[in-house]
This record gives structure tokens, sequence and C-alpha cells, in this order.
């Protein structure tokens, strides 16, 4: 692909995702106006008793709640053009600022939990295929598909039990307040914080990959293209490296980019379980306690994490496989 | 009997195999057998007296025994009768849920295939709305815009469940279009009614049974990490997710069985739903049962 | 379908000599299958399949698709799918050819020309899958050798088979079999739908790798194509061998022929007599009894239905008919 279509490509891309992005903006805001949240006793919080009417109505006022929803929709908007996309009421702090801190911790948790699964499914999968119908093959699948029904929560109070509680490995009582653990932490111990969730998310999300590279490396050994190899004389761990590995790598790759949306929801009920400081925990907060511009921030933050997965993904495929990238050559 | 939900052409090494049955009627008691389960599991929920989750200080924090199978917690409940109303409450929840998401499915899939070009950017256009953002986060978004509970749960679960399955109804519509009777029909100057009515909708309806049996199992476990996570169902409700959420405060005193159990009463549940969803695919189309 | 494994001894072909490189006598290959009571059952597809190939000649294997062509290639080689079995014999110079054999000669001594680019790995440079096949010298030098004899520039080594045209993979298809200094080749259907010109070319390169000492194999369904490079044609019918006649006795009205089906093959081609064979080639499934031919045969008696003709030998050639002389 030459770079002129590369770009447009791109463009087309972009536009989509802008589009989606004022549609789930309006959609949202609307959902939330018509809620029955009020936001004044989000800002508020504990202090309800304390707060007369009167004061209610200048934190009203001081926030533009008084004012038709379409203004206060438009000041929304603009906010989110600015980029800070308001400010939190519970945080009191930009929500740009709160999703940007939170989600660099969510970050080391998706991002080591999306490696793992990754890998290990990946290998499970080979192992699946190149085992096709022994006991391997069959533990594979039934692992895989008893994973797909699993709620992902349930595994991680599992883990904790069985490794926190029982083996006293890892620290139990992780509630700690939101907000003191990120900061307090050391690095040993921000480790040992990680472990158990990352763990948790990596086991659900291995069932997706395995299964998926086990069919496509059967499609794989299936092909004419292996029986002209075994024909020449390749064979087992050769006949894989060199056929097998490449034809089912970008396919792999691409799907675990493509998964960003089960990962983020798995990293919202992994950090409930462990009280892991991240986005996730953060999303759960601004939905419990009615934080609105909160909210609205994250849902358009993750989909356009959802999106930059996808993306990439499509961008693998044309960057890397030579039937897309070369098509236009000859 | 997870045997009979290998797509493979070997034989099963399972009990029903060495009974001389073959796959056709293996698949069928499977399904029977799983049928039948799940109903008493309902049946179970609804006719047992409440009497043993009514609080009982005398049996409280007791670990699973002969009397108390899942154990009691902290306010001598008994976590089998919890569990089992709790699996229950599941089960209706993602029924209502599933249907509703179905119907949505199949509407808008027949709509996108039948009404011409605009509807059909329309649809897929909105179907790539949903599948924008994290699936959990729209449940989320939903359940708060309608202040949580069992109607927040319930339409939350309903509206994110459809995407996938419209898909899968606008593609199967486009090809029964495009077959020989459905374009002879036309140029008889059948309306498009009769030709929805009589050709299009019978071949739809098997799909859209096994579809709404394998929806049902995603629509479950959706229900149940929306309730543990406090959005959902009110902590009054013998719900799995509540159950789960509560036993939080309780493990670090040891108290696994509030935990245990449950969870895996209901990964059971949903592997179930999922092999009675696949069983179903495959007695009504042998030849393409590959998922 | 009865197996004659015991009867290899008696009709041993008269053709022959110490230059024989590949005998393959009696051959069946069955495939394990389940019905759908998922009892087990074995389907055989080919039955009694006899062809032999001598260094520096040709052998064509002519039949129809569903004649068990290419199932014979891939049991020469040893690559048949896990579900199958396979009786008979196959000799490779002169020495029973085992498993163990097979693994060491496929890709070395004996080795496949596939039929189509379809069959080359889609995200490997061509250059690099032709390199692969090399065995005893320098893997680039004899891969730009043999480009170079076959008039492949040099730039092509580093595309990918989607962006190959029909003569240069045939051409790269042949090179694997060229580098690996391999003295069976197998060419599976070489030919498939490509224009004359193409269709000459890669005769010729056939032609040039017998004449290097080469035994070719030349698995094809087109009489035409075989008659122009062949010494020896084998006629394959519903996975067994009618005849194995000399390339000479395919003349005239095809008085010369011994086998009925070969004699119709011969009299269909538009240039002799154009006359279409009645009926089809019955599917492995459901044989009919006796001669495999027999419901179509136009000579066709009580006996021939009785049991699977014996092969026999006539005039250098082999032939499975009670009638034939």
């Amino acid at each position: 692909m030459q770079t002129k279509d590369l770009i447009s490509f791109m463009i087309k891309k972009s536009i989509r995702i802008a589009t989606l992005l004022v549609a789930l903006c309006l959609i949202s805001f609307l959902l939330i106006y018509m809620s029955p949240i009020d936001p004044v006793q989000a800002y508020i919080g504990a202090d309800m008793m304390r707060v007369g009417q009167e004061q209610r109505a200048r934190i009203a006022e001081h926030w533009g709640l008084d004012r038709p929803p379409l203004q206060q929709f438009m000041k929304w908007a603009a906010s989110v053009v600015k980029g800070d996309f308001g400010t939190s009421m519970i945080y009191r702090r930009p929500v740009l600022e709160v999703i940007g801190k939170r989600f660099a911790s969510s970050l080391v948790l998706m991002g080591a939990a999306w490696l793992l699964s990754g890998l290990l499914g990946f290998i499970l999968g080979v192992l699946a295929a190149m085992k096709e119908g022994t006991w391997v093959d069959r533990l594979v699948k039934w692992y895989c598909l008893t994973l797909a029904s699993t709620p992902t929560f349930w595994v991680g109070l599992l883990l904790l039990i069985v490794f926190a509680v029982w083996l006293g490995w890892f620290p139990i009582g992780l509630g700690v307040p939101a907000g003191v653990l990120a900061e307090a932490l050391t690095v040993g111990q921000y480790i040992k914080h990680l472990i158990l969730p990352a763990i948790t998310l990596s086991i659900i999300g291995v069932a997706n990959v395995a299964l998926h590279t086990r069919q496509k490396l059967l499609d794989v050994l299936s092909s004419d293209y292996v029986l002209f190899a075994r024909a020449r004389g390749e064979k087992g761990i050769v006949l894989f490296w060199r056929h097998g590995l490449r034809n089912i790598a970008i396919p792999a790759i691409t799907l675990q980019f493509t998964s960003f949306s089960e990962l983020f929801g798995g990293a919202v009920l992994a950090e409930q379980v462990f009280s892991y400081p991240g986005l996730g925990q953060t999303t759960v907060q601004a939905g419990l306690r009615g934080d609105v511009p909160l909210l609205l921030g994250i849902v358009i933050f993750s989909a356009l994490f959802v999106f930059t997965g996808n993306l990439i993904a499509d961008l693998i495929y044309v960057l890397v496989d030579p039937r897309i990238r070369q098509g236009g050559a000859l | 009997m997870i045997n009979t939900t290998d797509t493979n052409t070997r034989p099963s090494s399972g009990i029903l195999t060495m009974m001389g049955l073959n796959r056709r009627q293996r698949t069928i008691i499977t399904t029977a057998v799983i049928g039948i389960l799940l109903l008493s599991i309902i049946l179970g929920g609804l006719l047992l007296s409440n009497e043993r989750i009514t609080t009982n200080l005398e049996a409280r924090n007791q670990a699973p025994s002969f009397s108390h199978p899942f154990g009691t917690d902290w306010l001598g409940r008994d976590m089998l009768t919890r569990t089992i109303k709790g699996l229950t409450l599941s089960i209706f929840v993602g029924l209502i849920a599933a249907a509703i998401s179905t119907i949505i499915a199949l509407v808008l899939g027949i709509a996108a295939a039948t009404m011409g070009n605009r509807v059909d950017t329309i649809v897929t256009w909105l179907v790539d709305l949903f599948m924008s953002i994290p699936h959990l986060v729209a449940l989320i978004l939903i359940a708060v815009a309608l202040g949580g509970g069992m109607r927040g749960v319930v339409i939350g679960v309903a509206l994110t469940h459809w995407p996938s399955l419209t898909r899968v109804v606008r593609g199967e519509v486009l090809q029964l279009r495009s077959t020989e009777y459905v374009q002879i029909s036309r140029r008889m100057g059948k309306s498009r009614w009769w030709i929805a009515a009589q050709h299009i909708v019978p071949h739809l309806i098997p799909q859209m049974l096994v579809g709404l049996v394998l929806l049902f199992s995603h629509a479950i476990l959706h229900e149940a990490s929306i309730t543990f996570l406090g959005f959902g169902l009110s902590p009054h409700q013998p719900a799995i997710g509540i159950i789960l959420s509560e036993s939080m405060r309780y493990l670090s005193v040891g108290m696994w069985w509030l935990a245990f159990f449950p969870g895996l009463s209901l990964l059971i549940i949903v592997r179930l739903f999922d092999i009675l969803g696949d069983n179903l695919r495959k007695l009504m189309d042998p030849y393409n049962a590959h998922s | 379908m009865t197996d004659k494994k015991d009867s290899t001894a008696e009709n041993s072909p008269a053709y022959t000599s110490n230059e024989m490189l590949l005998e393959v006598e009696n051959l069946s290959v069955a495939f394990r299958q389940y019905n759908k009571g998922l009892q087990q059952m074995d389907l055989k597809v080919i039955s009694s399949l006899n062809a032999a190939v001598k260094k520096g000649e040709i052998l064509a294997i002519v039949g129809s698709s569903g004649s068990g062509k290419s199932l014979l290639a891939h049991a020469i080689l040893g690559i048949l799918p896990k579900n199958a079995t396979v009786t008979g014999s196959i000799k490779y110079m002169g020495n029973e050819l085992t498993t163990k054999d097979q693994e060491r000669l496929r890709g070395q001594e004996i080795v496949l020309v596939p039929q189509s680019v379809n069959f080359l790995d889609p995200l490997m440079k061509v250059g690099k899958q032709v390199r692969t096949s090399v065995r005893n010298e320098n893997p680039v030098e004899a891969q730009r050798r043999v480009f170079e004899r076959y008039q492949l520039k040099q730039s092509v080594e580093g595309m990918y088979p989607f962006q190959l045209s029909g003569g240069m993979s045939r051409r790269i298809l042949v090179s694997t079999a060229m580098v690996s200094g391999a003295k069976l080749v197998i060419a599976d259907e070489p030919t498939p739908g490509l224009d004359p010109k193409i269709v000459d070319e890669a005769l010729l390169h056939f032609k040039g790798l017998a004449e290097s000492g080469c035994g070719v194999i030349l698995i094809t369904h087109d009489i035409e194509t075989a008659l122009k490079v062949a010494d020896n044609i084998a006629v394959f019918y519903a996975g067994t061998t009618v005849e194995v006649a000399p390339v000479a006795d395919f003349s005239g009205t095809g008085q010369d022929l011994r086998h009925p089906y070969s004699r119709a093959l011969w009299r269909a081609l538009p240039q002799n007599e154009f006359i279409p064979i009645e009926g089809v080639q019955p599917l492995p499934q459901n044989l009919p009894c006796g001669c495999f031919f027999q419901p179509r045969c136009e000579r066709a008696t009580a006996s021939c239905a009785e049991k699977q003709p014996e092969a026999r030998e006539i005039r250098d050639g082999m032939v499975r008919c009670i009638y034939a002389s």
C-alpha cells in the first residue's frame, strides 16, 4: 500500500471515530441528564446534612446546573474541545488530569495482563493445534470454554482467598482509601499489588487468543502449502517455525489489539476486587457517586482506548501483511 | 458430557457413546438433561421457603457441612438456599434481557437488510456506536442513567447485547433475500411484508432461538458483574453479584465458602447455557455447527 | 474390492529392468471415516493400483478427477492424512519404501511439483521458498542458478506468491524440484488452466529433467498433455490402474490399446472420433462388482461382473481386462 493510500485510510478512520465520538457525547450526556442523579449531592458528598437549601442552589448555580440542558451540554462540549473535560466533582480536579493519572496505573496493570495473556494464549493455542485430538488439545479447549463462562471478579476472589488469605503471599487489605495508595507505595509494594489483579485479567484473557490461534493454526496445517512443505521433508518444529508461526502471528497479534474493550471491562472488575487504584476503580466511583463530568470523560476516553486498539490492528495488517502492503505493486 | 460440544468428527469417550448412541441421540439427551437441570434450579429457587435465609444467629459463620452444604453467612443464612435463589433471579433477569436484546436484533437486522441503503447505514452505524465503548462501561452508563435497580440492570443488559446478533441477522437476511424463491416471490408481486412473513422469519426463528440461549449466558455474567460493582440489583435481593460482593468483607477472616460456592454455581449455570445453545445449534444446523 | 497383496509375485511387470526407479504394485489406500451413526468405516479410495517408472523416463498417469491420481503421489511421499491406511508395495530403486525412507527421501531424492501457487507459503518470499529445498550446496547460488535457467529475473526472488503470474509461478514450482537434486519428480497436475504456450514450456522442463536422468511421474487429467512428452501412459479409473501402455500405442483408432476405457478415452479426443463415454465414473462408496468399468463398457459380459480382473502383461504393457489381447 502506498503512502497516499495509507493517509486516506487514516483520514477515513478518523472521520468515522469523530462522528461516533460526537454521537457518543450527545447520547451519554442525554442519558445522564435524564437520570435521577443529583449532581449537587455528588458534589457535597458526605456533608449532606450540613448544607442548606440556599447553599445547594448556590452550588447549582456555580456549576451551571440551573441552566437549560442545551446550554449545559454546550458548556460541557466546550470543555471537551478545550481538552480538560470539565472538573471532577469528587476529586475536585480537571477530569482529564484525574483520568490521566488513573489510566497510567491501569495501563501498567492492563499492559502486564495483555502481554501475559497474549503470550500464554498463543502458546496454548499452538500446543492444542499441534496436538490436535489428544488430551492436551482437549484440556486446552476445556479450559478456554470454561474460562469464557467464568465471572472475572470471581477468579479474582479465588486468587485472593488462596494467595492472600491462605498462603499470605500478598496483602489482603488492599482497601486503603482511594488515592492514598498510589503515592505512598514503593516499587516493591507496587509490584506486589499488581501481581494478583494482573493474573486475574490474564487468566480470563487467555481463552480468546488460545481458541483463535488453535483454529487458525489448524487451518494452516491443513493448507496446501503445508502439505507441500511436508512433501519437501519439513516437519515438526521446523515446519511450525517456517510456515505456522509466520501465518498465525499476525492474526493473533491483531486479535489481541482488538480485545481492548474486554480488557478495559476486565480491569474495572479486577481493580474493584483488589482495590487497585486505576481507571477502572475510578469508573465505579464516578458511577456510584454520580460524578457526571468524570463518568462522561471516562466514557469518551474508553471509546478512544478501544478505537486505538482497533486502529493498531488495522495498521498491522496494512503495514505487515505483504498481500496488503504490496498489493498495488504489480 | 462436555464431550458432546466437541465439534470434531472423532468419537468421544463419554458414557453415552459406550451405550451405543449416535451423536444426534447423545446431543438430544445432553440437551434434555441440561434443560431439566436448569428448570429444577428455577423451580427450586421459586419453591424454597425463605425460612432458611432468615437471620439465624445461632447458626452463623458455619463452614460447609451436611446440613449446610454451602455453609452459612454472618447472619446464619443458608448459603445453598441463597445461591439457588440468586441463580433463579439471575436466570430471570438474563431471560428478560436476552429476549429484549434478541427482539431488538431481529428488528434492526431485518430492517437493515430489507429497508434500503439509508436504514442499513444507520443500523450499521448504531452497531459500531455500541461497540465503540467497552461493554461494561456502556452497562455502567445505562444502569447509572436509569438509577440502578432491577429495571436499570435489565434495560442495561438488554440494550448492550444486541449488536453482534444484529450483524448475524442482517447477514442472514441478506443471504435469504438473494435466494431464488424470494426473488421469484418478488417478481410475482408479493409485498415486502408477505415475503418477510412467509420466507424470511421462518428461517430466522431457529437462529434466533440459538442466539437467545447464547446471549443468555452473556447476559447472566454481565448482570452478576454489574450487580457486584454496585450498580445493579439492590442489596436486599438475593443476587449472586450481591452475595459475592458482600463476601469480600469476610474473606480475610477465612470464610472462603461465601465466595467459592456461589461463584462456582454461577459458572456452571453459564456453562450449561452455553452447551445448551451449542447443542441446539448443532441439532438445527448440523453441518455448520462450527463456532 | 479384493486385496491382491498375495498375487504380486506372479504378475510383476515384464518391463522391469535394473534401471527401475519406482515400482508401485497393488497399492490400496483407505480412509477411516465416521458415518452419521458414528460407526467406523474404511473407505477404499485406491485399490490395486500399479505404476512403474525408470530412470530417464516419463510416466504419465491419466485419469479423470476422483480416480486417485493425487493420492498416489501423496502415498509415495508418505504425506497422506493420519486416517489413511496404505497396503500393497512401493519399491524405490529395488527396495521396499518404508516410512523412514520416505521421511529421509522426500524433498531430497523424491520431490513433488504441486499443481498451483496455493502450494507456496503466501507470506514467504519465493526465493526463500526455493532455497529451503536445496540440500547439498549453497542455497542462494543454487536458487539463482535455477532462476537463470528458467529465465526468472533476480528481482523475482523477493516477490510473494500472490505477485507471480501463472507462467512465473509454474517455473518457481519446477525450480523447487530442480534445486533439490532429485532422482524422482512427481508432478501433480502441473498444467491446469494454463495457456498452450506455457503448457508446452512446462512440459519442456519435465522433458529436460528426464533427459538429465530423473524419473518423472506426470499426473494429469489431460491425455493430450500426456501424449506430448510421456514414454509410458498409465490409465487410472476409479482408483485402480486399468492399463499401462507405451505412448506409441495411442495412435490410429486406438487398436493397439488394451483396455476399453483407454480406447474410449483416446477416441473421445476432438482430433479423433470425438465420441464421449457414456455414464460417469463411480464414487468410492459404491463401486460396482467385478471390473469397475463394466457398467459403462460396451464389450461387458456377465463374467466381467464376477470379480475384478487381474493385472496381466500384454505386449509391453499391463491391463486389467479379461478380454484384452
